[in-house]
């Protein structure tokens, strides 16, 4: 490939009434000799006037200590501090009385102002920090051990009370030791494989789903000696020991034979943070946000 | 004796790498020595082929096209290559399924991203703006580039940066900083080779034929000091290890974030304006066969934008922990800039007066016009969206990427295809492209990928702006951040159709410009003009 040589081609021709050039050419090229266009000018003072006064009228010019305040006396920081603190007097009396009145008496009928204020504080307070698992519906992530909360099926308990504790402590964490815990055994290395594929089908046997009759009532004996402590007898679970219950349809880490097999050889072992900061240094929320979560959490359909 | 010097270094430099891949402390150091290994090893062959042979004496009176070739056809791979990673990440957003999970840790969404906008910014940017610098400074200057081979140290240095910050970002390799993502071993190698840029540059201009100097080359020569400086102090980084990656930086805290800002503005101030309208100064008027508008703005603009532009910064840490004076000279400094900035639309765009009718027949005009159109339109949205009123509502919103991408897309990437469309017939000495039709297409695709691009992330933006922001009676907030994300699922998919249009009209492109140099017919009359003195 050959290079062109260095030379200039062809300047450009000039129209009829074209104003002056400079008189400069490169590569062809030439330059009008134009005035500023007068609109562009003065928009440019404009706005260097407008920028001298703006920063008297605001922080700006920077000294040797600090920079200039301004004459507005204008802050980001003042000002939110003040929006935070309008909405913090508006709301001062009705968070006092929130974390007053007995949780049950929250309701519809015996404090409406109040029930209405927990309901919207509570649903905001969610969004922000327990859809991340729950969801933003509440209704939790199927078969991934994040439970439903819409339904009445609860692992810990779902009166008010029983959720107001959960969500101040949590569950199966270590920062918070009034946090519940309990531990499933994993039984992999206890239970042979004839014992595990029995036990499965027995445990699919009482949630009603299709089993292998033969290996489930094989495995009532294995059921019954090793799992029946915390699951009961007739495997309705045992909310103080927050062990599900297995008779129903509801699944926390699904129903198929694979994921309770996997259950029953590693176990489970979901962990909810601690949210009171009253309770623990790794909670965030005061009480009154703790309860208004709580009343939300109870109306959304399966508070006892 | 040179030769032998070259041979010495370039030995040296193997044999550290090799070293330095023996030692290395993670994957992407390792990636990165064996790819200085093998840049050194190639080209120490390449040197040796050649030492003791005659040497072609050097055409002082030719240009030299070569490196200009090449950097032109790196302009349309690494377009390409960016645009897909684009396309493809925006629908990562839409559909979170494509980040694979086989992918993990190299191809999902926060590796790929850096790799987009260094793709299309630093790789195919930075190769239309070296095309652009070595075509524009010897044609104004009518001398050929200064330093010899210079010029071809520049590009394949340039590519090897690229090599080394794109298999960085897949690695995880990056330091943090937007835009300026590559770590200490990147940063000194991009250092040595824009040092040689500016060499060249001013060695160049230096040795010029004509008596001044044209505009087109105040805009580059500012573009490459100042990005050498930007560059420089914003990676003062100290290495954990001389065979790691990793660095930690000098500055912290919010000092580093304003360095930062300093630095991620001015990449756009200088980098996609400054060089870009150097672009514009040269190609605008060559191709509308028209005199520049105004030679007076054209000075006043230049230096009001270049000493402008640095000062504006801060406005990217609006309510941060950025000291409220700071914030406000860098909201002062955006809207002064508006009128500097607009200096260079109105000598675009004026200087088609007398030749506005070949817009009607002219498509590759018309994508240089359309791209200045776009100039004035983000440098109008960038000052408003300075005013702190109103980055309260865009800051972290999707209106950000938005402006960002009607300046990147339409400003940016169009003068780049209308100087690619210039410049392959001139370099390749065809009398005209393949085919006009092409370019058409290519046009109509582009605008379109762009308007629906920026008017679904205004959309998503300032919606998303006021669902953040929606208080209830009681103060508390109304949505959770899970809901504005759902609710922006219909214009991320318009978002990435947009991207899809993009892509096609640059792969038209790179089809019409391979056509050109394959079968277009070849120009005669070139040694018919005049010569330079």
């Amino acid at each position: 490939m050959s290079d062109h040589k260095t030379q200039h081609p062809e300047e450009q021709k000039l129209l009829a009434g074209d104003p002056d050039t400079t008189g400069h050419v490169w590569d062809g090229i030439k330059e009008f000799n134009n005035p500023l266009p007068r609109w562009w000018l003065w928009t440019f003072y404009a706005t260097i006037v407008w920028g001298i006064a703006y920063t008297v009228m605001y922080p700006a010019w920077p000294l040797v200590n600090g920079a200039t305040p301004g004459i507005l006396g204008f802050s980001t920081r003042a000002n939110v501090a003040e929006d935070i603190q309008r909405f913090e007097d508006m709301n001062a009396d009705i968070r006092t009385r929130l974390t007053e009145v007995e949780l049950a008496a929250i309701t519809p009928d015996d404090n409406p102002d109040l029930y209405n204020y927990a309901i919207q504080g509570g649903a905001a307070t969610f969004a922000t920090f327990c859809s991340q698992c729950h969801g933003s519906g509440a209704a939790g992530v199927m078969a991934a051990g994040y439970p439903n909360l819409l339904d009445d099926d609860w692992l810990w308990g779902g009166t008010i009370d029983d959720i107001h504790l959960t969500i101040t402590h949590g569950i199966r964490n270590t920062d918070d030791p009034m946090a519940r815990y309990s531990e499933m055994t994993a039984f992999d290395e206890i239970l042979s494989d004839e014992e595990v594929a029995s036990v499965v089908q027995y445990v699919r046997n009482l949630s009603g789903q299709d089993a292998d009759a033969t290996l489930a009532a094989a495995g009532e004996s294995v059921y019954l000696d090793n799992c029946a402590a915390c699951h009961m007898d007739d495997g309705t679970g045992d909310r103080y020991l927050g062990a599900p219950n297995l008779t129903d349809a509801i699944w926390l880490y699904g129903g198929s034979e694979d994921a309770i097999e996997h259950t029953v050889r590693y176990a489970r072992f979901g962990v909810m943070p601690p949210w009171s900061a009253d309770a623990s240094n790794a909670g965030r929320l005061s009480e009154a946000e703790v309860r208004a979560v709580a009343v939300y959490v109870h109306s959304l359909g399966g508070g006892e | 004796m040179l030769d032998y010097v070259k041979l010495l270094i370039l030995g040296l430099v193997a044999v550290c790498a090799a070293i330095a891949a023996n030692y290395a402390r993670d994957v992407a150091y390792l990636v990165h020595a064996l790819l200085i290994m093998s840049a050194a090893a190639i080209t120490f062959i390449y040197v040796l082929r050649n030492t003791g042979e005659a040497k072609r004496p050097v055409p002082v009176d030719e240009y030299m096209d070569g490196p200009v070739r090449a950097a032109a056809i790196a302009t349309v791979f690494w377009g390409v290559v960016g645009f897909l990673a684009g396309t493809f990440i925006a629908f990562q957003l839409a559909y979170p399924v494509l980040n694979f999970h086989w992918a993990d840790g190299y191809l999902n969404f926060g590796r790929l991203r850096p790799l987009h906008t260094s793709a299309v910014i630093f790789a195919f940017g930075g190769n239309a703006l070296l095309a652009a610098s070595f075509y524009i400074v010897q044609r104004t200057s009518a001398a050929r580039m200064w330093g010899g081979g210079l010029a071809w140290f520049v590009f394949w240095g340039y590519q090897l940066f690229i090599l080394m910050a794109a298999t960085g970002y897949l690695l995880g390799s990056t330091q943090g900083q937007e835009y300026a993502e590559p770590e200490w071993l990147t940063d000194l190698w991009l250092t040595i080779v824009w040092v040689a840029f500016l060499a060249l540059y001013m060695g160049t201009l230096m040795k010029r034929k004509e008596p001044h100097i044209y505009v087109a080359n105040w805009f580059l020569l500012s573009f490459i000091v100042t990005v050498a400086m930007l560059h420089v102090v914003n990676n003062l980084q100290i290495p954990v290890s001389f065979f790691g990656s990793r660095s930690v930086t000098v500055m912290s805290g919010v000092q580093n974030a304003m360095t930062q800002w300093w630095y991620g503005h001015n990449a756009v101030g200088f980098f996609l304006t400054a060089g870009f309208l150097g672009m514009m100064y040269y190609f605008i008027p060559k191709q509308a066969e028209r005199p520049v508008y105004s030679y007076k703005l054209s000075i006043i603009h230049f230096w009001a934008l270049i000493f402008l532009y640095i000062w504006a910064g801060p406005h990217h840490l609006h309510y941060t922990a950025l000291p409220d004076w700071a914030s406000t000279l860098g909201m002062v400094f955006s809207i002064v800039l508006w009128m500097p900035s607009w200096g260079g639309m109105i000598n675009g765009l004026m200087t088609l007066s007398g030749a506005w009718d070949k817009l009607r027949t002219d498509p590759v005009l018309r994508m240089m016009v359309t791209s200045v159109a776009f100039y004035g339109m983000s440098t109008f949205e960038g000052p408003m969206m300075s005013i702190r009123a109103v980055n309260s509502l865009s800051h972290y919103t999707d209106w950000t990427i938005g402006h960002v991408h009607s300046g990147a897309l339409g400003w940016n990437g169009m003068i780049t295809f209308g100087m690619l469309y210039y410049l392959f017939p001139k370099l390749w000495n065809k009398q005209r492209l393949y085919s006009l039709r092409a370019v058409s297409w290519h046009y109509w695709l582009a605008t379109i990928g762009i308007v629906l691009y920026a008017a679904s992330m205004w959309v998503t933006g300032i919606m998303e702006g006021l669902m953040w922001r929606e208080v209830d009676a009681q103060g508390f907030l109304v949505n959770s951040f899970a809901d504005t994300v759902a609710a922006k699922f219909p214009m991320y998919v318009v978002r990435g159709l947009g991207g899809v249009l993009y892509l096609t009209g640059a792969l038209i492109m790179a089809w019409n410009l391979y056509m050109t140099v394959r079968k277009s017919a070849v120009r005669r009359d070139v040694a018919a003009a005049a010569p330079a003195e």
